[in-house]
């Protein structure tokens, strides 16, 4: 047994023996700390029946479904929008010109530098006393979106900045003017590489939907509350949209992972297999 | 505005219950961290599993969730804990999680050349973590740790949603009270940014410290 990063390999027979043992140990230990929690639930009488059935109540599940679907609904809509707003302030940021580069860092860093809940309660408490009142879809998806768009646009940045130079070059060899070069050259490139990162940003914005627990929206978290509540369930209820959460999430980072393998084995068999990639950026002209 | 400086005092208090929440959290984040990071590279096959099974629980679900079993749940299982020690054992429990993801690979980040040197020195699995490997990667692991101190503040923010009066709980709360949206939530925003671009300031400080030159 060899692991990946080489801090122990082959093992001989005494080490193999002592790692049995320590195998052992360990099952022994978790399963230990297993039944203790499962014992401590039957004392504090949270495995009775009684709390367990309303979860697979027809009525009640299709609650919490319905929440679902408003969740997926929030992801899915903040992360299209944030994508967009996202790659627009950051390729922003990257202009040369101050009067655009300027206003676009200053929105990304606010943005990831306050916490969305924060964002969350000036939409839901501050706006009204302006006059403007949104509908809460928007009260809990514009702030989501300014954030994680916010944390995109570093990611694009990101991504441009580490294009190799060379490209830019090219662009400019053939005569392609800034935005040319960026519209035809650059962004294909970033958004091939930033595919898993697209993915990763439904997760976000998934997980920060949850925040419709704060302004009352009928989300999966804010449903579950219901629910917990209504059935005086509440441990039940959440283990429960934990489970659904975490099931949907992971599904998708395991997309977010396939998408990212795939292009690691072509890279470095098609591109230059004697010279790494250190040399072709030192190189480059800058 | 004039009212906003007449109780600038309350704002100061959540300020403060901020800085507490991530300055409490963060270290219990950091040793969770640590022992998960450590299990998910050790040669034990039980331990392995079970802290990344832990590690993906926890990074899929929202924090918020995480918060409200942690607040609302834990009395249940006959387990009474005052509000703020709860949201700080909730953030220290998510954020462990992604402590164990930069431990994991701040150890990868160790030249391999290190680890067989150590090895061949005579050291044992845990001599070389504890004596060659563990220094070397939180050094390197300086500026991602302290990206997630910084994630943890702001953070912290939503134990507003569970009650506690922490900087967001207080705007929101100075809001209700002067219905004075703009300036309450500007001061939050600058007391959000007094935390991280301190904290972002530091780590810069500590990192060219502690920098391993190769």
């Amino acid at each position: 047994m060899t692991s990946d990063t080489g801090l122990f390999d082959e093992l001989g027979p005494k080490a193999r023996k002592r790692l049995r043992i320590a195998t052992v140990v360990s099952v022994v230990v978790l399963i230990g700390l297993i039944a203790g929690a499962v014992a401590q639930l039957a004392h504090v009488q949270q495995l009775t029946a009684r709390l367990w059935e309303p979860l697979i109540q027809w009525p009640n599940l299709r609650y919490l479904l319905d929440g679902l679907l408003t969740t997926l609904e929030i992801g899915l809509v903040a992360a299209a929008l944030s994508l967009v707003f996202g790659t627009l302030s950051g390729l922003g940021r990257l202009s040369s010109h101050r009067w655009l580069s300027l206003p676009c860092a200053a929105a990304v860093e606010l943005f990831r530098a306050i916490p969305l809940i924060l964002l969350v309660y000036f939409f839901l408490i501050g706006l009204p006393t302006f006059g403007w009142s949104l509908p809460t879809f928007w009260v809990l998806t514009i702030p989501i979106v300014l954030h994680a768009g916010a944390v995109f646009a570093e990611i694009v940045r990101a991504g441009v900045n580490s294009l190799d130079r060379g490209q830019f070059d090219a662009a400019a060899a053939i005569g392609l003017r800034r935005g040319q070069t960026m519209r035809l050259v650059v962004l294909p490139q970033v958004f091939r590489a930033l595919r898993p990162a697209l993915v990763t940003q439904v997760i976000r914005t998934l997980k920060e939907s949850s925040l419709g627990y704060v302004v009352s929206y009928p989300e999966l978290l804010r449903n579950g509350q219901v629910i917990g509540e209504y059935n005086a369930n509440f441990l039940q209820t959440y283990a429960l949209t934990a489970v659904i959460y975490i099931v949907i999430n992971f599904g998708l980072s395991r997309i977010a992972d396939l998408l990212d393998r795939p292009r690691r084995p072509r890279r470095t068999t098609a591109a230059s297999p004697a010279v790494p990639t250190v040399p072709s950026e030192t190189l480059s002209l800058r | 505005m004039s009212v906003l400086f007449a109780h600038l005092g309350e704002l100061l208090t959540g300020l403060l219950t901020t800085l507490e929440l991530a300055v409490l959290s963060f270290p219990l984040a950091l040793v969770a961290g640590t022992v998960l990071g450590v299990c998910r590279v050790s040669p034990i096959g039980p331990l392995q599993s079970a802290a990344g099974f832990y590690v993906h629980c926890l990074r899929n679900s929202p924090l918020l969730l995480i918060l409200v079993m942690v607040v609302f749940g834990l009395p249940y299982l006959g387990a009474t804990i005052p509000l703020f020690g709860s949201v700080v054992l909730g953030l220290g429990l998510y954020f462990g999680a992604y402590v164990c993801e930069t431990v994991r690979s701040g150890i990868a980040g160790v030249p391999i050349g290190q680890i067989e040197a150590a090895r061949a020195l005579g050291l044992t699995f845990s001599g070389v973590l504890r004596q060659v490997v563990l220094p070397q990667a939180f050094r390197s692991m300086v500026q991602p740790l302290g990206t997630i101190f910084i994630n943890v503040s702001l953070a912290s923010a939503l134990g507003a949603a569970v009650g506690v009066q922490e900087l967001t709980g207080s705007a929101r709360q100075f809001n209700l009270d002067y219905a004075q949206p703009v300036p309450s939530f500007i001061a939050a925003v600058v007391g959000y940014l007094l935390i991280t671009l301190t904290a972002g300031q530091l780590t810069g400080v500590v990192e060219r410290k502690v920098r391993v030159r190769r």
